[in-house]
């Protein structure tokens, strides 16, 4: 199970990439992947819709579930990574890398953790 | 009392002794006698089979079963070759259920992937799903898979059938989707005004336009299609599957969605049903279809398998996010399309519908020389509207019962004057020439 | 096996149709279509042969025991496929003038009366073509009813989290929110939880009783009354009523609206996946907005006449519902009787108790109390003890033959198994069930690993739905 320093991570299992104050990239974490299995497809939101934290942006799903992807973030979209469209098994083998979205204009944030507060989050919910 | 409960009295006995029970009644002390019913219920007692087969006929017969029909408007007496009804009636067919096991539902599945593909065929379309209720209920669905956040409205042609729209129309009164009625003229789509409303409208989300339209004749679907694609909403035609064999589709008229009712495609007229709604999108739509489809794959063997696919999209699955609540489809019925479409061929098709267009062409004009009138100009697949004179107060039911006297059933009236006649492959010459020598006797006032 | 387009080759074909005996016409040169239309080119022959391989490869009640949870795979009777092969019911237009069409008219209105008897309810409409569809057009009669009475601010619809997802989704059809309630571990509704979720806003309640656990729920009579209280109406989900036909009726238990799943209690086939039909019976008060036609008897003559509701809200379907099933449905009735019917659901509710009580020791069930028509059992405890979950036992039945029972739902119970035998199987079927279950529950035990991979038998094995999924080809594509 990876969970890269440089990231900041959400207790719903997001990742976020902070590019500078108001920007970031969001996509979900290996423990996500892991436990939401082969995904089949995902349901972005368009250029210029507004996120916000806590609340779902987008969907995953695998062949018998879907599931919600949530904001961390309040902000409005500036770009959709339009490859998971067509590849999203990426999302499951290189989670840190397949971005949702790239969100701008960030004005609020859901309470975020370090990768190591993360891991130990993560390490509580198998018991 | 009939039953098919095959364990006996005694069986049943010693089988509530081994679950633990000492009656049925003890079994049911779980409900709550508040509830129970204290008597039986007001129903005529049970029969023996040949009873039932004996009432059934009975009732049967109190139908007339006309030898010779001339009424469509959603119900095509067309032929029905011999081996359609063979196949549809196989046992394994008939009492399977859904195939989500797909290793010993491979025949299901893959009779389904033929339908779809045939259906793709047909329309020119670029992928199809399992099959909806009707036809009426997938223009319906259609409305669903075109909205979006920001277009919400849906537009419909005064010209589709009656009995569509009124469906459409409750369809909306469910999710609260304005529908709007795009007028007629001369029989046909007023495509002026439709481009006025659209023009004036970024909320439309999208058109249906119905070819052949209610009364028969044929839209300019080419130029509805732009208008509507320039409008930027999406543009579904509900269509006759039988026309479609020599007639442009959907796909070369740039439809986003394409529906219709598969009746024609083998199914009995049977008073309405069960007949099978086909629903087609390019693939860009494809997500947005409702219901059932299945995909090719492989098994961990390699060897091509058959799957029910894309299931996220569901009820089961998407819950109350799911865009449609459809289940059980009409699956019996896609296959019962699927066994005529190959038995007709490409050939057959187009001669089916040929020769039903011919036979409308035909019938009408003896039915104009005969007296009646009709609208000029427009054309038409195998429906078309006729007036009766206003002479010697003749009315439509003047005609239409002089014709049942003779076992016909005539066309439908529309209204006191007008009648939707209809013909197929089915109606012959001497059929027709006799229809026309009726009529002709009943505006002569010889009837 | 082939596709039907690989089979035959260019020129096969069938001789159905005579010459044109009129001048030709042609479609306008505009109109007409350009891109070839490519189906099969086949005899006869073949296609019987393809389909008959094709049946070869389909499984049906007519095959072997289905006891598919919440399906109600029961006999499908041959006398009620006679019934609806008659010329009389199947060479009748749907637009004939009433008066040639008596006896189609009869059906529908003793088939209409027959429902109401059996669901205690006071009108019918029949034109729903499957269960969901039923669901929509009697959530429909609910919005009818509130929006008559201007009571425009109740927007919500409650459904037990146990729910069959095309409730939740019949909801949302109908511009409902969906408001999810908790069940209680004994899989009834949690009452504290019901009170405190309905109010003004409240619309309706859609439940089915037995529940999705098989299980009869004792306070369904305080159920009904809380949501009535509250303004709301009371939905019933008809897929379980051959646990209580005749014995208990929805309309006796509170309920407002319910539809009846022909294809499931009524014996009519289930051919592959429909046509079914889904009936929707009302109580007095929400007959006025009915789709469609009700069919009424003339005191006088007796002749049957189609008559529509005064604030009727418009038509779910065109025509008058699946006719053909309702003829199966109808004959299936006038076979049963008024004995026959609860005879049914007591064998079928016998049936389910005596696999469950046999099974008691073999796998774990998920309540342990008399159920209805069906049980749950839950393979939580064997996936943990020997990793072998209940999609792997369901597929370890394929080699058996048997179909295996419904997976993985109803959601509330974990790697639950949901068994329902119905009452038209022989003992001597349910105590074979019984004992491959235990073979393999054995097996599950001393070989995993042919219970991960099975089925062996079938003539495929596990498909991969991932790849189906991922990239999708849902038609044959041509050669050329």
């Amino acid at each position: 199970m990876n969970y890269p320093e440089e990231l900041l991570y959400a207790k719903s299992h997001e990742w976020v990439k902070m590019i500078d104050d108001t920007t970031a990239l969001v996509g979900l974490t290996d423990y996500a992947q892991s436990e939401l299995g082969n995904l089949v497809f995902v349901n972005l939101p368009e250029d210029g819709d507004d996120v916000t934290a806590g609340e779902t942006f987008a969907d995953v799903e695998s062949v018998k579930a879907v599931s919600d992807v949530y904001s961390p973030v309040t902000g409005t979209v500036a770009e959709i990574n339009e490859e998971l469209l067509d590849a999203p098994e990426s999302i499951n083998e290189t989670p840190y890398e397949a971005w949702f979205v790239k969100v701008a204009n960030i004005t609020d944030k859901e309470e975020l953790l370090s990768a190591a507060d993360y891991k130990a989050f993560v390490a509580t919910l198998a018991e | 009392m009939g039953s098919y409960v095959p364990n006996t009295r005694k069986e049943q006995e010693e089988m509530l002794h081994e679950a633990g029970y000492k009656s049925f009644d003890d079994m049911f002390s779980c409900i709550p006698a508040s509830v129970k019913l204290k008597k039986p219920l007001n129903l005529p007692s049970g029969l023996s089979e040949m009873e039932v087969a004996r009432r059934m006929e009975e009732i049967s017969d109190k139908n007339v079963v006309f030898k010779h029909i001339f009424r469509g408007a959603g119900a095509y007496n067309h032929f029905i070759p011999a081996i359609v009804k063979s196949v549809v009636s196989k046992e394994e067919f008939l009492t399977a259920y859904t195939p989500y096991q797909a290793e010993i539902s491979q025949g299901i599945l893959q009779s389904i992937f033929e339908y779809q593909t045939m259906i793709c065929e047909l329309t020119g379309m670029d992928v199809s799903n399992a099959s909806v209720y009707d036809g009426a209920t997938a223009a319906a669905e259609s409305i669903a898979m075109c909205k979006d956040r920001k277009r919400h409205k849906a537009y419909v042609s005064a010209a589709a059938h009656p009995g569509v729209i009124q469906v459409m129309k409750t369809y909306c009164f469910g999710s609260n989707t304005e529908l709007i009625t795009v007028p007629a003229k001369n029989g046909v789509t007023d495509l002026d005004e439709l481009a006025k409303m659209l023009a004036a409208d970024p909320e439309a989300a999208c058109f249906y336009l119905q070819q052949p339209n209610f009364y028969g004749c044929y839209e300019d679907a080419d130029k509805a299609g732009q208008i509507v694609h320039d409008a930027g909403a999406k543009f579904i035609m509900g269509v006759n599957p039988m026309a479609l064999a020599i007639m442009k589709t959907p796909a070369e008229c740039g439809a986003d969605v394409a529906v219709g009712d598969g009746q024609p495609l083998g199914m009995p007229i049977a008073y309405g049903g069960p007949y099978v709604g086909f629903m087609a999108a390019t693939s860009a739509m494809m997500r947005k279809l409702p219901g059932r489809i299945v995909g090719e794959t492989t098994d961990d063997a390699g060897n091509k398998a058959y799957v029910l696919t894309l299931q996220a999209r569901e009820q089961h699955i998407r819950r109350e996010k799911a865009s449609s609540n459809i289940c059980s489809n009409q699956a019996l019925c896609a296959l019962t399309a699927s066994v005529y479409m190959a038995a007709m061929g490409a050939e057959g098709m187009k001669e089916a519908a040929v020769q039903s267009t011919s036979k409308a062409h035909y019938l009408k004009d003896q039915l104009v020389k005969a007296g009646m009138q009709t609208d000029s100009g427009s054309e038409f697949f195998n429906e078309f509207v006729t007036y009766c004179p206003d002479q010697d107060g003749m009315r439509s039911g003047d005609v239409l019962r002089a014709l049942e006297a003779h076992g016909i059933l005539g066309g439908l009236p529309l209204n006191d004057y007008a009648i939707l006649w209809c013909t197929t492959e089915m109606n012959t010459k001497k059929e027709i020439d006799n229809v026309a020598a009726i009529v002709k006797d009943v505006l002569e006032g010889e009837v | 096996m082939k596709l039907i387009f690989e089979e035959g080759s260019e020129g096969r074909k069938l001789s159905l149709l005579p010459e044109c005996d009129v001048p030709v016409t042609e479609v306008p040169k505009a109109l007409a279509r350009k891109t070839a239309l490519r189906l099969p080119h086949v005899s006869e022959n073949e296609i019987s042969r393809h389909y008959t391989k094709l049946a070869n490869r389909a499984h049906g009640v007519n095959n072997g025991f289905y006891p598919l949870g919440s399906c109600t795979m029961k006999y499908n009777p041959k006398v009620n496929d006679q019934a609806a092969s008659l010329k009389g019911f199947t060479g009748v237009h749907p637009l004939q003038p009433e008066r040639t069409a008596q006896g189609a008219m009869q059906v529908l209105y003793l088939i209409e009366k027959y429902l109401g008897e059996i669901a205690g309810m006071d009108a019918f409409t029949m034109q729903p073509a499957a269960g969901a569809h039923g669901e929509f057009t009697g959530l429909l009669l609910i919005k009818a009813y509130h929006v008559s009475r201007g009571d425009t601010k109740r927007t919500k619809i409650i459904v037990p989290d146990s729910a069959h997802g095309t409730n939740p989704a019949s909801a949302a059809m109908c511009g409902y929110d969906v408001v999810s309630i908790p069940s209680q571990e004994d899989g009834c509704v949690d009452l504290e939880a019901l009170k405190a979720a309905v109010g003004e806003d409240t619309a309706g309640l859609m439940l089915t009783n037995p529940n999705t656990v098989g299980l009869f729920d004792k306070n369904i009579l305080e159920i009904t009354k809380i949501v009535h209280e509250a303004g709301g109406l009371c939905y019933y989900d008809g897929a379980n009523l051959n646990a209580v036909m005749g014995i208990v009726r929805p309309g006796d238990m509170g309920f407002d609206a319910v539809h009846i799943n022909l294809h499931k209690t009524f014996s009519t086939p289930h051919g592959g996946g429909g046509p079914g039909s889904g009936p929707v019976g009302c109580k007095e008060f929400l007959k006025p907005f009915l789709p469609g036609y009700q069919v009424e008897k003339n005191g006088k003559d007796g002749s049957y006449t189609f008559v529509m509701q005064d604030q009727s809200y418009g038509a779910v379907k065109m025509f008058y519902g699946n006719f053909l099933v309702i003829v199966r449905a109808l004959t299936y009735i006038l076979t049963l009787g008024k004995e026959g019917v609860p005879e049914a659901s007591s064998n079928a509710v016998l049936n389910a108790n005596y696999m469950r009580k046999k099974l008691s020791g073999v796998y774990d069930m998920a309540f342990d109390e008399t159920c209805m028509h069906e049980f749950v059992m839950t393979l939580e405890g064997l996936k943990h003890d020997t990793g072998v979950t209940a999609m792997d036992v369901a597929k370890g039945l394929l080699d058996y033959g048997i179909h295996p029972p419904t997976m993985y739902f109803p959601l509330i119970v974990h790697e639950a198994l949901m068994v329902e035998p119905t009452e038209t199987e022989p003992r001597e079927v349910l105590d074979e069930a019984i004992e491959v279950l235990t073979e393999i529950r054995k097996q599950a035990d001393s070989d995993p690993e042919a219970l991960h991979t099975a089925p062996h038998k079938t003539v495929i094995g596990r498909p991969d739905e991932v790849k189906a999924a991922r990239t999708p080809i849902l038609r044959y594509t041509f050669e050329d």
